[in-house]
Formats: C-alpha cells, sequence, structure tokens
C-alpha cells in the first residue's frame, strides 16, 4: 500500500509538519542538481559566453589610502582591440547592501581606500588586451597615511577614511545596549571574571571566482548574469547606480561555486560590466582573479573581545557585559549588522539574566569586511566559550553541567527580547559528551592528549529584511504543465548548499509528484518571485514554508475534478508517487498528469503562489532589527585533539557535533553542511588568517593563504537532532551556519586540557601554543573607548 | 584569471639541442620548461616572460630510472609520481621516494619532473605575488626592484631555496648531469646551489639536467622530514634529510644532514656531521648534534610561519631525523 498523507490543509493553516508519514521528507535523496554537476553541464557564471563578447579587467589602487587627482585614459582608450574605458564620474551614485551604509562605488571617485579598490575599467576583445590596456591608463596619486589596525583608527586624524557628518573620525558605528541592571548582577555573583579575546579576519575562499557578465539589449533592457547569492538586491542597487528603472534591470544569479557570505553583496564590477556593455552595445564579461577575490573580501571581521561576567557557585549566571571592537576594513558592507550581530545571540544559548552589550566598528584601509558563515556570532561565541570553560574551572564544575544547566528554555523570551521557540541543545550536549565518552576523558587523558566541549545557536533567517519594508521575505509560484510537471519559480539561490533541492522535495512532497518530475526555475529577478537571497540560514525555512503554501493552494484544484471522475469523496483522496488515490482503497487511482489536465479543462491554466514572512520580533529598541529570527537552530560539539609539545603541532583526533535541525529535509544535505562547517571551522581555528604588511594583504592566494586541505580533515561524527519546530517546514531549522560555531572554540579549550594553556586568541598556530608553553604569550587586549549611553529600551511587543 | 605571457615553443629531441637553443638567446630571452609546474604559475604572476621556451618533453630517453653497478640513476625528466613509485628506489633509497611524495599534491607531481625539482626557483612571500601586488610594494630587488624587504640592509636576497628532492640526494652523495651546448659535466648536486635568492643555481642557464647519479648505499640510511602547515600542496618551511653510515657496533662512520628551506640554497650541517662520527646515536649524541645542526638555519620572515619558530623547529626536526636513523 502506497504510504498516504493528509488530505489538503486548509489555506489559513499554519504550514507546520504533517501527522501521515512523508515519502521525499526526510531521506537521503541525492541533489537535483548532482549529476550535471559531476558531468560539467553546470553552466557558472564564467561559463557563459555570448556572441560579440567582450572581457572587462579593472585598474586597482596600489595604495591603501590615496586622494586620486587625475586618471588619464587617453593611452589606453586608442589601443587596438579597445572597446571603452569606464571611470568613476561615469558611475557617480554610490550604493551599498545597507541603506544606511551607501558608501561605495562601481569606481573610486576621489580616494582609493585599500590595495584592490577599483579606478578604472578597460573593455576589450580579449582579456589580455584589457590587461594590457590598464597600463596604459596613469592614475595621479596623493598617497595619504594609512589606518592598518583598530588602534590606528581610533587616533586623532585630520584625514579620515570616509569624510562623513555622520561619522566621527574612523568610527563608522559605536552602540551601546542594555538590558537590566548588569552591575547589580556583579554583586550578586559569587564570581567574576572578565578577560579579553582576539579573532584574528578570514575569508570565505569559495572554490569558484566571483564572475558576471552584463547585456544591454537593443531593447534597452539591462541584464546581468553573475555568481551571487542575493540577485534582489543586486536589482535594487543596480538599477539605482544606472539610473535605469528596477523594470527594465534584470539579474541572474547563476549556480554560485561557493559563497559562504562571499557573494552577498553588489559588487563594483557587477556595475561596471553594465555600464561598459551601455557603452560598448556588447556583452561584457569579467572574471576576477584569485587576487581580486581577496580583495572582494566581506569576509570574517577581525574582532577584539572583552568579556565580564558574574555566576553563582551553581554555575548560573546573573550578568554579562560584552565588548566588541570591529575592524571593518575601508567600508560599511554589512558591517552596522555584523557589529549588532556581536552583541545579540549572546543569550540564546546560556539564560542570562542581565546583558549589556557594547559594541563598536572602525574603517581601515583594507579589503571590506562583511558577513561569514556565522555572520558576527563566530567571535564571541568563541569568546564565550572560552570564557565559560575558564568559569566552569574556577567554580569547579564539569563544562558539560555547566552548560546544560543554563540552556535556555523553549518558547522564552531572552533579556535582550528575542524570542525563543523550540531548544533542542540539552539533547545536543548529551548526545555528543555520550558518543565521545566526555565525562571520562576530560581532565583525565595523558598529557599531551586533550577533549573540549561547547555550544552554540544561531538563527533560522534574519526576521527583518536588509531594508524596510512589510512584504513577504520568500515567494514561491508554481506552474503546471499537461504532461505532468510541475515548475517551482522561486528567487532563491543555490550556492551550493542545495536550496534548488529542498524546492523541488517539498514541492513533490506536497503534490505527491516524484523530485525528477519538479522543475526549479530560480534566482531570476524576471521570471522568478523575490527571495531576499541565501544568508542567514534563512532558504530552507522562508522558501520551504512558500513553497508549502503554493503547493496547498495548488491542491484543492486538482483534487476536486479528480475526486469528481473517481467518485469518492475529496477528503478521501491522498496523493503520492506521482497518483491520486482513495486512501480507502488505493486501486481507486488515476495519474497525477491525468488529473492536472481534467484540473486545467474545468479551471483554465493552472498555477498557484505562495510566500513567507517571518513572524514580528518583540523588541522596539534601535538595533531589535538584529537578532530576532523565526527559530534558532542549536549545535554542540566534543573535540578531542594531540599537541605535540616539542613543535606547538596539533593533530585534531576526532569531532563529535550535534545539531538541532528541527526536522532534517534530507540528512544527506544536513551532514554535508554540518561536515562543511566542521572543516570551515577548523580551517579558523588552526591557520586562517586574512593580515596584511606594507598596507597589501599578505598572502592573497590559495596557496599561502592556509586552509586546511581533504587530508588535513579529522574524522567527524554527526549528530542530527529533531525538535520539529512549529516555525519550520515540517519541522525544519537551519543547518548551513550553526554548525561551525561550537567548532572553533573547541579547539584552544581542548588544548588546555590536553597541555594546560589557555589560547585566547585565533589562529591556535603551533608558534602561538609554543610561546604558550614557554609562558612567553601575550594576552589580548582592547583598546580604551568611551561608548554613547545605552540606547533606549522600550517594553516590547506582545508575544505572537 | 590570471594568464600566461606569449611566447614560442619548441621542443627539441636531444638535450645537446635544447642546450643550443637557450644558448641561442639572450638570458632573458628563453628558458627551459619541464612539467612547468614551477614555471608557468611563475610565469603567470610576470617573475619571467620569456619570449621562447624549449620544451623537454620529447627529449629522447629523458625519463626513467635505472640501476647499474654504481648505483642508480635518475633521468631528468622523469616525473615525482615515478620516482615516489618506484621500486628501486623504494626498495634501496626510499627517502628520495618519500621526499617526492611530499611534494605538493598528486596532479602536479604527475607534472612535475626531477630536474625541474632540483632546479625550481627560490621563493618568498614578497615575490610569489602577482605583478601588480609587487607593484604595490614597490617591487624588491629579486624582480624589478631595488631593496629586500625581508632584510633591508642587506646586499642579497633570502629568497628560500625549496625544494623537497635537493638536501636528500645531498645527504646521498648524488651528482648530476648537465648537458650544455658544447661540453657535458657532472658535478655533485650540493655544487649546484649558491647562497643567494637571485643567483642560486650554479648551473650555466644553457645547461640541462639529463640524469641524476645515486651512489650505492652502502648501508647509508637516509630519511626525510619536511615541514609545512597542511599535509598536501605546501612547499616546505624546513626540510631536514639526514644519513648514517654505521660500523657493525653502531659507530657512526659517516653522517650527512642538510636543512633546507631556511636559507637561499640548502645548507649541510658540517659540524654537526663532524660531531657525529665516532659516535653512537645515543640521545645525548642526537640532542648534542641538533643543538650544533641547525646554527647555519637562517630563516627569515617570508614563508610560511614565524621565523622565530622554523629555527626552532630545525633543531626539533634534525634530533628527530636522527632518532629515526638510530632506530635502525
Ligand atoms: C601549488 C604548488 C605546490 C608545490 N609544492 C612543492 C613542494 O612542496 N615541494 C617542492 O619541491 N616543489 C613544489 N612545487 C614546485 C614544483 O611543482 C616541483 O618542484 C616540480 O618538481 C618542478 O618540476 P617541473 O618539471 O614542473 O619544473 P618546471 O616548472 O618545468 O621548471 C622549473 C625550473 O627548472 C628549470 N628546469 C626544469 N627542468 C630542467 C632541466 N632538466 N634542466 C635544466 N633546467 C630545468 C626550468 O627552466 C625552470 O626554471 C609546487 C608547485 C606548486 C604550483
Ligand atoms: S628575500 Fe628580499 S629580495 Fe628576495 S624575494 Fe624576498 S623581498 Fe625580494
Amino acid at each position: 500500500m502506497p504510504p498516504t498523507k493528509t488530505d489538503v490543509a486548509p489555506e489559513q493553516s499554519s504550514p507546520a509538519q504533517e501527522a501521515e508519514p512523508l515519502s521525499i521528507i526526510g531521506k537521503p535523496l541525492m541533489k537535483v542538481d548532482a549529476m550535471a554537476k559531476v558531468a560539467g553541464e553546470t553552466l557558472f557564471a564564467d561559463d557563459l559566453a555570448f556572441p560579440r563578447m567582450v572581457f572587462c579587467k579593472m585598474k586597482r589602487s596600489p595604495h591603501p589610502h590615496a586622494r586620486i587627482l587625475n586618471v588619464d585614459t587617453s593611452k589606453a582608450e586608442v589601443l587596438p582591440g579597445v572597446l571603452a574605458v569606464l571611470v568613476g564620474s561615469e558611475l557617480p551614485i554610490p550604493f551599498g547592501i545597507l541603506p544606511v551604509s551607501q558608501d561605495e562605488h562601481a569606481l573610486c571617485l576621489d580616494k582609493v581606500r585599500f590595495v584592490g579598490d577599483p579606478v578604472a575599467a578597460v573593455a576589450a576583445v580579449d582579456e589580455e588586451t584589457a590587461e594590457a590596456a590598464l597600463e596604459h591608463i596613469d592614475v595621479e596619486y596623493k598617497v595619504l597615511p594609512s589606518i592598518m589596525s583598530i588602534e590606528e583608527a581610533l587616533a586623532d586624524t585630520d584625514e579620515p577614511i570616509h569624510a562623513s557628518e555622520r561619522i566621527d573620525g574612523n568610527v563608522h558605528k559605536a552602540v551601546t545596549l542594555q538590558f537590566g541592571d548588569v552591575e547589580e548582577g556583579f554583586a550578586e555573583a559569587d564570581v567574576v571574571r572578565e578577560e579579553s579575546f582576539f579573532f584574528e579576519g578570514n575569508t570565505h575562499l569559495p572554490m569558484e571566482q566571483h564572475a558576471a557578465i552584463a547585456v544591454y539589449g537593443a531593447d534597452g533592457k539591462m541584464t546581468v548574469w553573475s555568481s551571487t547569492q542575493t540577485p534582489h538586491y543586486v536589482h535594487r542597487a543596480m538599477a539605482k547606480v544606472l539610473e535605469m528603472p528596477p523594470s527594465r534591470v534584470r539579474i541572474i544569479a547563476c549556480p554560485n561555486g561557493g559563497g559562504f557570505g562571499g557573494k552577498s553583496d553588489p559588487f563594483n564590477h557587477e556595475m561596471v560590466v553594465a555600464k561598459l556593455s551601455m557603452k560598448t552595445r556588447r556583452p561584457v564579461k569579467i572574471t576576477l582573479t584569485r587576487e581580486e577575490v581577496f580583495y572582494c573580501h566581506r569576509g570574517r571581521h577581525p574582532v577584539k573581545m572583552w568579556v565580564k561576567t558574574g555566576i553563582k557557585k551553581d554555575g548560573s549566571i546573573t550578568a554579562m557585559h560584552f565588548r566588541s571592537f570591529l575592524d571593518g576594513g575601508a567600508y560599511g558592507s554589512y558591517g552596522v549588522a555584523s557589529l549588532y550581530y556581536t552583541g545579540a545571540l549572546q543569550t540564546v544559548t546560556y539564560k542570562i539574566p542581565r546583558y549589556k552589550f557594547e559594541g563598536l566598528r572602525v574603517f581601515t584601509n583594507k579589503p571590506p569586511c562583511g558577513p561569514k558563515r556565522g555572520h558576527g556570532t563566530v567571535q564571541p561565541r568563541f569568546a564565550i566559550e572560552c570564557h565559560l570553560d575558564k568559569l566552569a574551572e574556577e567554580i569547579q564544575k564539569s563544562p558539560l553541567d555547566i552548560r546544560l544547566e543554563k540552556v535556555v528554555e523553549p518558547f522564552s523570551t531572552t533579556a535582550n527580547q528575542l524570542k525563543i521557540r523550540t531548544v533542542g541543545l540539552k539533547e545536543c550536549l548529551e548526545r555528543v559528551a555520550e558518543r565521545s565518552d566526555f565525562r571520562k576523558k576530560h581532565r583525565n587523558l595523558p598529557r599531551g592528549r586533550g577533549i573540549a566541549i561547547t555550544a552554540s545557536s544561531y538563527l533560522t533567517g534574519a526576521g527583518l529584511p536588509i531594508y524596510w519594508n512589510k512584504l513577504p521575505h520568500s515567494g514561491v509560484q508554481l506552474q503546471l504543465d499537461r504532461g505532468g510537471g510541475v515548475t517551482a519559480f522561486c528567487g532563491s539561490t543555490d550556492i551550493g548548499q542545495g536550496s534548488d533541492s529542498v524546492l523541488a522535495y517539498i514541492v513533490a512532497e506536497e503534490l505527491g509528484v516524484e523530485v525528477e518530475d519538479v522543475h526549479v526555475v530560480t534566482a531570476d529577478t524576471s521570471l522568478t518571485p523575490v527571495d531576499l537571497g541565501s544568508y542567514s540560514s534563512r532558504v530552507t525555512l522562508m522558501t520551504g514554508n512558500a513553497a508549502i503554501q503554493a503547493a496547498r493552494r495548488l491542491k484543492p484544484l486538482l483534487l476536486d475534478p479528480a475526486a469528481e471522475k473517481l467518485q469518492v469523496p475529496v477528503e478521501r483522496l491522498a496523493m503520492a508517487h506521482g497518483k491520486i488515490f482513495d486512501r480507502q482503497y488505493p486501486e481507486v487511482s488515476m495519474d497525477f498528469a491525468e488529473a492536472v489536465v481534467l484540473a486545467e479543462a474545468k479551471h483554465g491554466t493552472l498555477g498557484s503562489t505562495g510566500s513567507y514572512t517571518p513572524p514580528r520580533s518583540r523588541g522596539r529598541y534601535k538595533g531589535a532589527g538584529v537578532g530576532p529570527s523565526a527559530t534558532y537552530s542549536y549545535s554542540a560539539c566534543v573535540l578531542e585533539l594531540e599537541v605535540d609539545e616539542d613543535t606547538g603541532w596539533v593533530k585534531i583526533e576526532h569531532i563529535w557535533i550535534a545539531h538541532d535541525v528541527g526536522k532534517p529535509i534530507n540528512p544527506l544535505l544536513a551532514i554535508g553542511q554540518i561536515e562543511g562547517s566542521v572543516y570551515m571551522g577548523l580551517g579558523e581555528a588552526l591557520m586562517e588568517e586574512q593580515v596584511f604588511r606594507k598596507g597589501v594583504h599578505k598572502i592573497p592566494s590559495m596557496l599561502d593563504y592556509k586552509s586546511p586541505t581533504f587530508v588535513d580533515m579529522p574524522p567527524v561524527t554527526s549528530i542530527l537532532i529533531e525538535t520539529l519546530d512549529p516555525q519550520g517546514p515540517y519541522g525544519a531549522k537551519e543547518c548551513g551556519q550553526g554548525p561551525l560555531l561550537p567548532v572553533i572554540p573547541a579547539v584552544p579549550i581542548a588544548i588546555y586540557d590536553a597541555v594546560g594553556v589557555r589560547i585566547d586568541e585565533t589562529p591556535v598556530s603551533p608558534d602561538k601554543i609554543l610561546k604558550a608553553l614557554e609562558g612567553r604569550l601575550a594576552k589580548p587586549t582592547v583598546p580604551e573607548y568611551d561608548f554613547p549611553p545605552p540606547a533606549e529600551v522600550p517594553p516590547m511587543r506582545e508575544d505572537s | 584569471m590570471m594568464r600566461l605571457p606569449p611566447f614560442r615553443y619548441f621542443a627539441p629531441k636531444t638535450a645537446r639541442e635544447a642546450a643550443k637553443m637557450l644558448a641561442d638567446h639572450a638570458a632573458d630571452e628563453a628558458m627551459a620548461v619541464a612539467g612547468g609546474t614551477d614555471l608557468y604559475p611563475n610565469m603567470k604572476r610576470r617573475q619571467f616572460t620569456p619570449k621562447v621556451l624549449i620544451g623537454l618533453h620529447r627529449l629522447e630517453e629523458s625519463r626513467g630510472i635505472e640501476e647499474d653497478d654504481d648505483g642508480v640513476t635518475i633521468r631528468g625528466m622523469t616525473t615525482l609520481t615515478q620516482v615516489e613509485n618506484d621500486e628501486i628506489l623504494q626498495a634501496h633509497y626510499p627517502a628520495i621516494a618519500k621526499a617526492a611524495r611530499l611534494v605538493s599534491a598528486p596532479i602536479l607531481r604527475n607534472m612535475g619532473t626531477i630536474g625541474g625539482n632540483l632546479c625550481i626557483d627560490t621563493r618568498c612571500n614578497y615575490y610569489n605575488q602577482n605583478y601588480e601586488w609587487r607593484k604595490s610594494i614597490n617591487f624588491c630587488m629579486k624582480k624589478d626592484g631595488e631593496i629586500c624587504w625581508v632584510a633591508p640592509s642587506s646586499p642579497r636576497c633570502w629568497a628560500v631555496s625549496s625544494s623537497d628532492t635537493a638536501p636528500v640526494l645531498m645527504v646521498l652523495d648524488a651528482e648530476c648531469t648537465l648537458v650544455g651546448p658544447r661540453r657535458v659535466r657532472r658535478v655533485p648536486v650540493k655544487s649546484l646551489y649558491h647562497l643567494d635568492g637571485i643567483d642560486f643555481l650554479k648551473k650555466e642557464r644553457d645547461e640541462i639536467l639529463t640524469e641524476i647519479h645515486v651512489p650505492k648505499s652502502n648501508g647509508m640510511r637516509a630519511t626525510y622530514l619536511k615541514l609545512r602547515r597542511r599535509d598536501s600542496i605546501d612547499f616546505p618551511i624546513l626540510g631536514v634529510a639526514a644519513a648514517i653510515e654505521t660500523a657493525k657496533d653502531g659507530t657512526v662512520e659517516k653522517a650527512r644532514i642538510v636543512l633546507t628551506a631556511v636559507e637561499s640554497a640548502p645548507v649541510q650541517a658540517e659540524k654537526a656531521e663532524a660531531l657525529l662520527v665516532g659516535k653512537k646515536l645515543t640521545e645525548e649524541w642526537i640532542d648534542e648534534a641538533a643543538a650544533v645542526a641547525y646554527r647555519p638555519a637562517k630563516p627569515l620572515d617570508n614563508t610560511d610561519l614565524t621565523h622565530a619558530y622554523r629555527k626552532k623547529m630545525a633543531r626539533v626536526f634534525v634530533a628527530r631525523a636522527l632518532r629515526e636513523l638510530s632506530r635502525g
């Protein structure tokens, strides 16, 4: 007997999980694009070519900070093979991902702000000619003192990186938030501990280098294909910069060869190829070199942190005061959000009744920092887990128990007014501890060998969009063809995480067709309803809910004529495996395709739409927009390692990681995300650093920027915890970013268990370990800064 | 993407012909290329822009490994994959096979040759950068610039000798055959190198390295230890090759220790070698030798990890290499 399902859900019902067995959701199916990827059929942006296409190269600044006195392109313009040269004044309108940080230009106008900032661009018949032409563009600069650190940015200057009334010197943004009286909390505590940490900057390192192709058509419409995670935001920025009606601009996100947040901003090279296509009336393409990808950056901010926590002897926290100092690089990017994120989710993991956050982001003459997997929450999670391990030791409590006892309550509201829903963290902690035999091993392994336990939480989609609006965050449109095929249109962007697959699985599940019968058309601003983009772990939850709604709106249209034909009451009909059948007498059935034909005859052309908007957040204070989410995912990790005391070398022996994913839509994809997170986390913990010397990126290559290879990857045991969250499609939460968080702090904590030294900064490299063993490793520090008074905190909105 | 500069490509059949072609061009005009795994990336970054490349892949009888009465001969165009998997080398000179296996990654070893490995350019993270990057720091002495950023007051370049096989071939007292346009000569591998990051090879620019001769092992045991951040792809940031010949009672009769990636040429730790002769490889003598052997290492801040760390590790690695040999 085929598996059965519930009847059509009433339209207004919340898209929660179904009671009856699922036939596709939860199964380890292949990704819908897997075969095309393996066969080399997938067309990434750089694979696209058009007749008469020309190539673009950008001339970049060799100085970290300089005023542009003159740009002379006359020699380049007359070179054979050069079709057009572009300078900043031709695209004078600024853009940026956040409405509050419209501080970038397609090409620099008056100043360059880091080595790699572009000043001019060329379109030519081939890349060689374009590159040669760059040499014939003369740029005259007045070199300015460069600002390469947080401390330098805080010093007085006559020449701030951005001269603006809204900005004080090089301080991009300073914030203070206070929830409850932390001083009172510290007074109540038995132990108060304060200390500083440093998290080094690092970058995404996607395999695919960014590429974009623009075609300005004879019809006056602009089409841009790009490796972007956020076609909707590129659409808005592009129309603004080109001064074109958005209705004539179309952005298509190609499948991304990895993104991790590095392709979430609108980029100057996208604007540049578009304008060059207008100038040349030809398709114009750019593919960045690896060095240029390092210059696009938007990666992890280097953050200096200070944390003070009061705890009682029983391990409960009475108050926490957290300060962060972010080295933002040359532009705003997502920086204001990144800044708030360094303070937002502390309270979502453990119970913290009183909480104060002070944060500061400065501009420096380096490529701009932005969102990297775990956006802004990775650095504080590193600090807090290390800090908590020391607190546990101080009160002689097991690091497992101190965590277990503090886990936030399900369906509670945090001190900073974030609404928590399901919480699977206790189970995560217990399962990893059990599988790894943590209780037995901790403090009992032979010297040189160590073990750590850590925990974390993450958003399942930002609760608010990047620009203020009340529109849905994701939309799905379905169309049926007479052969039984279903096409799902959605703005979501597959960056390798499998969002196209998730869309297909959900539509197939809901309509009872095979996954192979679903076609997905995604990430095209002219063809697909808006989805805000592949960031903040929002796609499965938001697109998934939108897809469920669209499918459930379509179902009655199909079932109604089928019921008539089969002469079965509509409530008794079920849909699965390409059939519509009577649940009581399954042999009474018809093919899905037949039902489509009947339905089209009855209702006319068939289609439906669905959309999703996250629940309203509770906080109303300034800054409350960062942190709310439909629900939070939870992770816990145990890491065991060995330290060679003669060399400082660390060998990760094993990682056990449990993740509360709500419900895995596809456990294979979920585990893939967890393993990928472990890999990325270990890179950040052990070796990755985006560092500068003489004002320029020290190692902008995949050979010299050290990131683990797969032979460096330890064995990983992944455990999926199901909590069936009422907000998620079938109960699902995110799994793309959360599992990265607990991995990084676990490394220094396990090193302490192994050899008794604390390393309070990343990367935890062998030279630092040796220094620490010799007692010569300096402790991280934070600068002095007068933070503004706390923002006012009005009463919360009603719980929804 | 980064593209190769334009060049003409010749593929001669004999080493003599190749040498003549090189001799027919001015110094910067023509270069030999074997697997291209070192040269092509450098050309993309414009460290070299030769107008002519003399490809060595068509040279007759230029590949393979053969045993004879004097030892073993490895032809210059033998790939590192062949070296790593060769049964003769694995049986009698496992350290050579090991060093080859530790070079970069499998795909590059399929193309990269042992001749090319002995001749690779020295490395420095102020130098192994693209043209635009180097321009932004106003270049450096090794290419297009005036001063050395690593040691600004130094008259010489300190780029790092980075071949993994060179130190092993040196501790085994290997020699190589160089074919020039007019003469053929055979020189110790050791004398190929020169302590200068720019002028690091003592062979003439028109000489082709056709063969490597490793003498009979005669009970000589050798090993190679490599320090690098990751277990694949990375160049050495320290390499220690050591070889020991002992009498029946374990007394050291001959010792060789060569450090690489800590100077512009592989450096022989002669004092430590001398110290070990006549001693037994006890823990005390191993430590003593290591304490002497690491001194000639002069790592500077131009590769991965700190130079102080690399210097310290030189001592640890020498001790570990000797300890491994002491176990027989
Ligand atoms: C990512 C990466 C990682 C690497 N890691 C390592 C590493 O870990 N260890 C290491 O040792 N190397 C490493 N290499 C360098 C290189 O791959 C190897 O050294 C390889 O053996 C070079 O051989 P080839 O045949 O490719 O040399 P080529 O690139 O063809 O030549 C290198 C130089 O030698 C000259 N030359 C080549 N053959 C001859 C000959 N027969 N006679 C005279 N001159 C000759 C060429 O003119 C050129 O100047 C790495 C390279 C890359 C790109
Ligand atoms: S050692 Fe000095 S001269 Fe040599 S490559 Fe490096 S910076 Fe240039």
